[in-house]
């Protein structure tokens, strides 16, 4: 169980295939390095582009270990990952990965803009500086945040909600078609979960994949098209009343 | 201005100078990546781990500095794919390689007739620097320099997000490896002025002055480099007219400003917590 190779800066990267769904996850195990018991067991997920899914269940059961392998930051044990037809790691530059907060250094002498800008590094590689495009990219994705008054403060200086949207303007500058979101809106304020929830139906009416880890189960009928139910690393059926839309699990995966 | 100018008309003095900028400005530039990242134990241990190569390269009859590159990059990678492997923790990791290439070096030196010229490599002779010597820091500070600014963004972001960086493809111990070339390089490049022992202090305090006095990256690399090429030039005076050991004289200026920006530092914190406003620079 290799890592699958990511090419930085699109190299090697291919086109996605017509047809072929965003993503597809057929029969995956995985397990995190150095231990025994699976974090995934068994999980299929079929995703057609376009479609906004919500990976729905309590800490632990599964959702941010799929969004990692599908990523391709975890390998998988079994199984097979699909992205637009292709191997993960092919189109690369297509997907944009947002993690939970708190890998970043804070403290670290950058401001909220250039660490919006280092999203755009998926596309420039080695040697490449950003261009006027880019920056022009990065100031319109921090407005959208509304982050404009912010942007030359030290990254530091932001509340938990500021940090948060300012995560969420890189993965934005990505660009990307399908955006795995492990947890957006835990934890902020009113005003930064207002902010968020607009860009995302900004990004599913512009025809963006979505597959989003939640917790919360309220507005998932307003927010998503369709929903996996995770427990232990497992796909479950969801509990009576809980939103269904449209089937994405097993089904119709394999 | 007499006693500034007058010792440069000695051409040991002209060559110590430019030495003693060569090196500031590498070893300050880089120190900043090495304070951010925490590697400071590392930037210390790979300073000792060049001296068995100096040494060999000195019984040999080769170039020393030859020697130091060859000793210091072969324990950066060593380093690097010792902890990677993840059988033992970095630090113990850097801590082996480091004392026992520090003890090969004592023990080859030990072989020779005389201790006596290796204590330029142990404490550094600024004065001593020979214009070959020279040439080669300058291709050693040239060589850093660009590759530090050629492969700025992708050293800034593993440094604050290597999640992130990994996340794109873009691998943090692929960076990690290429900084620790550049450390050695640098390393190799400041030992004449100050020697293996104190080349540490050369890397990281004159950044971690800077980083207590601005939250941007430039301006602290800028910053950084100044405090040690004026630390350079006064160690340089300081050896010439008071007749002390240059590496030692250089490492105690870097020492003071470092006392003087932490105060700087204090007194701001004294007047921004007075005043409502914050100041601009801290904004």
């Amino acid at each position: 169980m290799r890592a699958p190779h990511l090419g930085y800066g699109r190299r090697g990267s291919v086109k996605p295939r017509p047809g072929e769904p965003a993503l597809l996850a057929r029969s995956v195990d995985a397990r995190y390095e150095g231990t025994s018991s699976l974090a995934l067991r068994d999980v299929s997920l079929n995703v057609p582009a376009g479609l906004r899914v919500a990976l729905v269940g309590p800490n632990g059961s599964g959702k941010s270990t799929l969004l990692k392998v599908v990523a391709g930051l975890l390998p998988i044990a079994s199984g097979e990952v699909r992205i637009f037809g292709n191997a993960v790691g092919a189109c690369h530059h297509r997907v944009a990965y947002l993690p939970q907060r708190g890998e970043v250094d804070w403290r670290f002498p950058i401001d909220v803009r250039k660490l919006v800008a280092t999203g755009r590094y998926t596309h420039l590689g080695w040697l490449r500086r950003p261009r006027r495009e880019d920056s022009e990219i990065v100031a319109e994705t921090i407005q959208k945040l509304g982050l404009s008054d912010l942007a030359e403060n030290q990254i530091g200086e932001l509340s938990g909600g500021q940090q948060q949207r300012a995560l969420l303007a890189r993965t934005l500058v990505q660009q990307g078609d399908l955006l795995l979101l492990d947890e957006p809106l835990n934890a902020v304020d009113a005003a930064t979960r207002d902010i968020i929830s607009e860009v995302l139906s900004d990004l599913g009416r512009a025809g963006k994949t979505l597959v989003i880890a939640t917790h919360d189960l309220t507005n998932l009928a307003a927010e998503f098209d369709g929903a996996l139910y995770l427990e232990n690393g497992r796909e479950i059926p969801p509990e009576p009343g809980n939103f269904v839309g449209v089937t994405v699990g097993r089904e119709v995966a394999n | 201005m007499g006693w500034l100018l007058e010792p440069l008309q000695f051409s040991f003095m002209r060559t110590g100078l430019l030495a003693a900028v060569l090196v500031g400005v590498t070893c300050a530039v880089l120190g900043v990546y090495v304070v951010l990242r925490s590697m400071a134990f590392i930037g210390d241990a790979l300073a000792h781990t060049v001296l068995p190569g100096l040494v060999a390269a000195y019984l040999l009859g080769l170039n020393l500095l030859g020697g130091a590159v060859v000793a210091g990059v072969a324990t950066a990678l060593g380093i690097g794919w010792l902890s990677r492997r993840g059988t033992v923790r970095e630090d113990t990791a850097i801590g082996i390689a480091f004392t026992g290439m520090f003890a090969l070096g004592v023990l080859l030196m030990s072989t020779a007739d005389s201790f006596r010229d290796f204590s330029h490599m142990l404490f550094g002779n600024i004065l001593g620097i020979t214009r070959v010597d020279v040439v080669l820091i300058g291709v050693l500070a040239f060589v850093v320099l660009v590759v530090l600014f050629m492969f700025h963004k992708e050293l800034e972001l593993t440094s604050f997000d290597p999640a992130h960086a990994k996340a794109m493809g873009l691998s943090p111990d692929t960076v990690r490896y290429g900084l620790l070339i550049l450390l050695s390089l640098t390393v190799v490049a400041g030992i004449q002025a100050v020697g293996v022992v104190l080349i540490s202090a050369l890397l990281i305090t004159p950044a971690a002055a800077a980083s207590l006095l601005t939250r941007s990256l430039p301006r602290m690399m800028a910053i950084s480099a100044a405090i040690a090429v004026v630390s350079g030039i006064v160690g340089l005076y300081a050896s010439y007219y008071l007749d002390v050991a240059s590496g030692a004289a250089i490492v105690l200026a870097c020492t003071t400003c470092f006392i003087v920006a932490s105060a700087i530092r204090a007194l701001r914190q004294n007047s921004a917590a007075n005043a409502p406003e914050p100041l601009a620079d801290e904004r």
